[in-house]
């Protein structure tokens, strides 16, 4: 399509008087003829913005490219209609503010800036949302504390809820808890957990369905329209939902394995679930013998803390084994308590009640290791503690001995069905012998994940949510803590991270709300976090696919399925935008309307090379423009120099990066490509999770290319950059100018 | 972002007050889920206080990372309308009709800034920056710091030369204007999110630590901007006393906190910051000597690993102990620095360069105009429907605690823009 293209040069805030601003005017009119082309000395103030307006009014242009500040300022000023393609220069941060004023590169550098703007703005195209009927209904997935709050919440915001809960009845964890230990001021006494009354409410609210003794037999489709198989019994029915609350909670750490702490020596030592059966009635007495207990020991951090066990907290411990002590101390006020811990962790207000059992009489804190607990016939257990403040091992006397046993998610472990699946498959198609023996290790290795699926999701990528760390699908985002792979699916409550049930409520009504979000951005068409209220979406040459399956195994959300030959069926309501697709598929068949393959190339082949002759190096930088793309805007605001040789392209993640440009770029003569990303690995920083890793993982293909051309490998680097970075960007884009100058230029300059 | 009041298609409008970490929260998820939202801010901008940390743990990332994803979906979305140096002066009204009234001070600076910096570049008087607790000094008309959002310089008429308009004059774009006065807006709105936040507590109370008698005793607070590379020292943790890099450091924690005579509850966070803050300084020199002291070490839940990842540093020492003193050794500015252990009362005493007090969180809930119930400690507690307390107006917590308890917040008062809708 062709475009009415109108170019407008800032000239502020020094960027006239850093370059020449009439030659760009040249660059736009004679080079590209653009229609329209003003500058002026203010374009962010009335008269600059009007002019644009009336250009845009009047018809002469459709579509524009403003050259002046970053694109991440003056947002407010150039914002236009959605329907006028616009793209923003960045001469001043990248140009003016960092490089010498006058200066022949500088000035070389705002016309390769302005010609790339130019011609990705013509290959750019105005946008249409996908729109579909889309379903406001929640489906909440557990019926514990978390569960029943999330629902609630939602339905009292006029959602409509669905809510599946596996047991017969609903209450979870929770309702196994006679008293809880204070969650308000003054935080002293003991409290009820009101799980009654929310059970009583989320049966009778009338936007809510209630299913008990039942499970999720398959789901399929995306937010806004998925397709939830229940099963209770008899036949399975079908449920619409447009987004997921997964609360499914957690269950004891087993304390089979707690032998070392005399679990499973005597009925003397029990877990504090049992404990809490155990309680509250009479006075506390000895399983063994039924007689009154005169001392009980708990045991803190049994299994928890413990890299042979639970590595995590279990949080919930420290303040549940004090309500224990209490009530403890309430029925059998003589029975002596002692509590061996590490650390006691009641934070916040916490602390309140922590001193409060603390001060009786009868308790008493010991700081040290169990190591042993031994059983007596008759007599009462011996409990041996190390590592005391005390400065010597002690052996402390018990009736009872409780084990504060943490908690372990109730979440299936997406990655290992999924290759648990794949390994079946490859039995069954019978490849080779080799292959064949191999899946059958693999399936015998993950046979214990054989039918945990909890959501039953029906994504090529795996049924349920990909856990983070522990057995927990939490977030590695310390600033979105509910974000997830999955779009629309929110985890909530102890399944998430390990919490309390006063945490698990807060949890619910944070993740109701992702989830309402979810459904309200999707019923406009729109991404949500991080590229939230973004209407773009890939689109996919199919006739061209060879079914490489890259697109769909790259995907860090589960967007695409596969049929059975293999051909990528995209779901644009789970996609997130962030063009990994695009940057996977070696066909290039995958486009955004405003963001493609064919865009980037040509903002490549847009930049001048010079000849040889006039030893000018050209170099490639591909940012991320989150996170290093900002970083280079805190330099130029500092007015760091940095070498004008390089011409820097945003996108939208290094994920998105197709390998097809690389290889472009050293064809033309481009003297090297840098690379700049978000930092991957275990605590990784990317905003698309996985995209960082992606790119990397594609340049070592690069590597091979370069060696077939006999370009020396040096001349593509990728380096992982955060955001706070500002003084060490402009270092590395040095430090790379100085190797290619020691490499000499490109040898396919001027082919 | 917004300048006025659009449709909205959730119901009515939000207010919300404060825009740290909990605010912001909030104000973007009402705000994307529907709900027209009135942002306001006391200072000039956005990002609260843990804009000027260095880093977050557990994963030592920078948090504008956070921001700038997050000031962008500000700057997307037209439900927002932000106004800083505003706070709330008079709310009337009930749940889901409420009118409020903020006071809006001038900034002196109007929407037309374009970040030039020629105001700053002439501005002959200076100031302390309260960004980096006056440890550096600003212009009078400055950027609060780099990634600053609103995007724009303000002026502090207080720290002014009289009568100069060096700053007028250098504006090519007329955007500083000497004569604003304070604005008085009125918002009819359903609900009110309270995001006041939290100050650390005055250190120089815990009279027996030292703060404020040696120069070489810091808070934790300070620590994160030193250690900032845009802070004071551009990165660098340095003594106060003679600019060197500390070859020990002990680290105070519950310095104030879980103590009757100053806060009787525990900050939260003050364990998991000090096992950052070590490893800032290892950073700068692995040589380094690091003592924590402490009563229990809380990382709850998956903190834990970050606690046991950085443990295992052997330039890194735990001791369980209490510090009951600290002095200065007058020659050489070091401290000594003695612990009691709680049980066995026997006290050791040990020698430092440089000494971190782990200052606690306290809560900044007084002065509104609300009727909201505190607990003994001064936190909000969530009694009154249609107001919502959340982040460290309510309990001490860390940022993605904060994140997630705010996005609860914002469906509590969503509840309220729906019925108000619904009546209205």
């Amino acid at each position: 399509m062709d475009r009415k293209l109108g170019v407008y040069i800032c000239s502020g805030c020094s960027i006239g008087e850093s370059i020449d601003v009439n030659r760009l005017v040249d660059v736009a009119q004679k080079e590209h003829k653009a229609p329209v082309c003003r500058t002026h000395p203010f374009l962010c103030g009335e008269e600059g913005l009007a002019a644009i307006r009336n250009d845009l009014a009047q018809g002469a242009i459709d579509s524009l490219v403003i050259a002046g500040c970053s694109p991440r300022t003056k947002t407010n000023a150039f914002s236009f209609d959605s329907q006028t393609v616009m793209d923003r220069v960045n001469l001043r941060e990248h140009v003016a503010w960092s490089h010498e004023p006058g200066n022949e590169d500088t000035q070389m550098l705002a016309e390769d800036c302005l010609r790339m703007g130019i011609v990705k703005v013509r290959k750019m195209e105005p946008l249409e949302p996908v729109s579909d009927a889309i379903s406001k209904t929640i489906l909440v997935v557990g019926g514990g504390v978390a569960g029943i709050t999330a629902a609630l919440e939602a339905a009292d915001a006029d959602y409509d809820v669905v809510l599946v809960e596996r047991q017969e009845q609903l209450g979870g964890s929770l309702a196994a808890v006679k008293k809880h230990f204070p969650t308000h001021p003054p935080y002293t006494g003991l409290q009820e957990t009101g799980l009654p009354e929310k059970i009583a409410k989320v049966t009778r609210h009338p936007r809510i369905k209630v299913y008990t003794a039942t499970r999720i037999v398959k789901t399929e489709g995306q937010p806004g329209m998925f397709d939830v198989t229940l099963q209770n019994g008899g036949q399975p029915f079908v449920h619409r939902a447009g987004a997921v609350v997964m609360a499914t909670g957690w269950k004891p750490y087993d304390a089979s394995k707690l032998a070392h702490l005399g679990y499973g020596s005597s009925p003397d030592v029990v877990t504090n679930d049992q404990f809490e059966a155990m309680i509250g009635g009479g006075p506390v007495v000895r399983p063994s013998d039924g007689k009154p207990a005169r001392s009980v020991l708990f045991i803190q951090c049994a299994g928890s803390r413990d890299k042979d066990h639970l590595p995590y907290c279990s949080s919930v411990c420290c303040m549940a084994t004090l309500k224990q002590a209490d009530v403890t101390h309430q029925t059998s006020p003589a029975t002596k308590v002692y509590i061996v811990y590490r650390d006691i962790i009641t934070t916040g207000q916490y602390e309140r009640y922590f001193a409060k059992v603390q001060n009786h009489p009868a308790t008493f804190l010991m700081k040290g290791d169990v190591v042993a607990v031994r059983t007596q016939s008759g007599e009462h257990l011996h409990v041996d503690v190390k590592n005391t403040l005390l400065d010597e091992d002690i052996t402390i006397p018990a009736d009872i001995v409780v084990l504060a046993t943490g908690l372990v998610p109730n979440a299936a472990d997406n990655d290992a069905i999924r290759d648990l699946r794949d390994a079946h498959a490859k039995v069954q198609r019978n490849e080779s012998e080799t292959q064949r023996a191999e899946a059958e290790k693999t399936v015998e290795r993950l046979r214990s994940h054989e039918g945990t699926e909890i959501l039953n999701l029906t994504y090529r990528q795996g049924p349920d949510l990909p856990i983070l760390r522990d057995g927990f699908p939490s977030s590695n985002f310390v600033c979105f803590p509910y974000e997830t792979l999955r779009t629309g699916i929110y985890a909530a409550g102890a399944v998430r991270a390990p919490m309390d049930s006063a945490g698990a409520e807060e949890d619910a009504l944070g993740a109701a709300m992702k989830a309402i979000q979810s459904v309200e951005m999707a019923s406009s068409g729109q991404a949500v976090h991080p590229r939230a209220g973004d209407l773009s979406y890939p689109s996919f040459l199919l006739q061209r696919c060879t079914q490489c399956k890259r697109c769909t195994v790259e995907c860090p959300f589960g967007s695409i399925d596969e049929d059975a030959k293999g051909t990528p069926k995209f779901n644009s309501y789970r996609c997130r935008r962030c063009g990994v697709c695009m940057g996977a598929c070696p066909e290039r068949i995958i486009s955004f309307k405003n963001y493609s393959v064919d865009m980037i190339a040509g903002m490549i082949k847009a930049i001048e090379v010079p000849e040889e002759e006039e030893e000018k190096l050209r170099v490639l930088l591909f940012m991320c423009e989150n996170d290093a793309y900002p970083a280079l805007d805190v330099a130029g605001m500092n007015h760091v120099a940095y070498d004008a040789s390089v011409r820097v392209i945003p996108l939208r993640c290094l994920g998105s990066m197709n390998i097809v440009w690389i290889a472009d770029a050293l064809s033309r003569g481009i003297d090297g490509v840098m690379l700049m990303g978000c930092k991957y690995g275990e605590d990784y920083q990317c905003h698309f999770a996985k995209g960082s890793e992606i790119a990397h993982r594609r340049l070592e293909n690069v590597k091979e290319t370069l060696q077939r051309l006999q370009l020396e490998s040096e001349r593509v680097e990728v380096s992982q950059i955060s955001i706070d970075q500002y003084k060490k960007v402009p270092e590395i884009i040095n430090a790379f100018m100085e190797r290619m100058r020691e490499l000499g230029p490109n040898p396919y300059k001027g082919f | 972002m917004n300048n006025g009041n659009t449709a909205s298609s959730n119901g009515n409008s939000l207010l919300v007050i404060g825009g740290g970490v909990a605010g912001l929260t909030s104000a973007i998820e009402a705000a994307e889920a529907g709900c027209n939202v009135i942002l306001i801010e006391k200072s000039p901008f956005l990002g609260g206080r843990a804009i000027g940390f260095n880093l977050y743990f557990p994963k030592l990332c920078p948090p504008a990372c956070g921001f700038e994803i997050n000031f962008r979906r500000i700057r997307n979305n037209p439900r927002i309308t932000v106004l800083t140096q505003a706070e709330l002066e008079e709310l009337t009204g009930s749940t889901g009709n409420y009118e409020a009234t903020v006071k809006v001070s001038p900034r002196f600076v109007t929407e037309a800034c374009t970040l030039c910096g020629a105001c700053a570049a002439t501005c002959p008087a200076l100031r302390p920056d309260e960004f980096n607790f006056g440890l550096s000094k600003t212009r009078a008309a400055y950027l609060p710091h780099k990634m600053a959002f609103p995007e724009e310089y303000v002026i502090d008429r207080n720290a002014c030369i009289k009568d100069c308009t060096a700053c007028v004059d250098a504006c090519r774009y007329g955007a500083i204007n000497l004569e604003q006065q304070i604005e008085r807006k009125k918002f009819q709105v359903a609900a009110v999110v309270v995001a006041t936040g939290w100050a650390p507590y005055d250190a120089t109370k815990i009279t027996n630590l030292g703060f404020g008698q040696f120069p070489n005793v810091v808070t934790n607070v300070l620590l994160e901007r030193m250690a900032s590379s845009n802070g004071p020292t551009a990165g660098k943790i340095l003594r106060p006393s003679d600019g060197k890099m500390p070859a020990t450091v002990a680290f105070v924690q519950c310095a104030g906190s879980r103590d009757e005579n100053h806060l009787p509850y525990c900050s939260s966070v003050c364990c998991s910051a000090s096992l950052k803050h070590s490893t800032y300084i290892h950073t700068l020199d692995p040589e380094a000597q690091v003592t924590i002291f402490y009563i229990d070490t809380r990382t709850p839940g998956l903190l834990q690993d970050f606690y046991a990842k950085v443990a295992t540093n052997d330039q890194l020492k735990m001791i369980k102990g209490k510090v009951g003193r600290v002095e200065e050794d007058p020659q050489t500015h070091d401290l000594l620095v003695t612990a009691e252990e709680v049980i066995t009362g026997k006290k050791l005493t040990q020698r430092f360069s440089l000494v971190v007090l782990a200052a606690g969180i306290v809560p900044q809930t007084n002065g509104l105009p609300l009727a909201l119930t505190q607990d003994e400690f001064g936190f909000l507690a969530n009694e009154t429907p249609g107001i919502y307390a959340t982040g460290c107006a309510k309990r001490p917590e860390d940022v993605s605690a904060t994140v997630r308890d705010a996005t609860g917040a914002a469906l509590k008062a969503l509840q309220c823009a729906v019925r108000s809708a619904h009546h209205g």
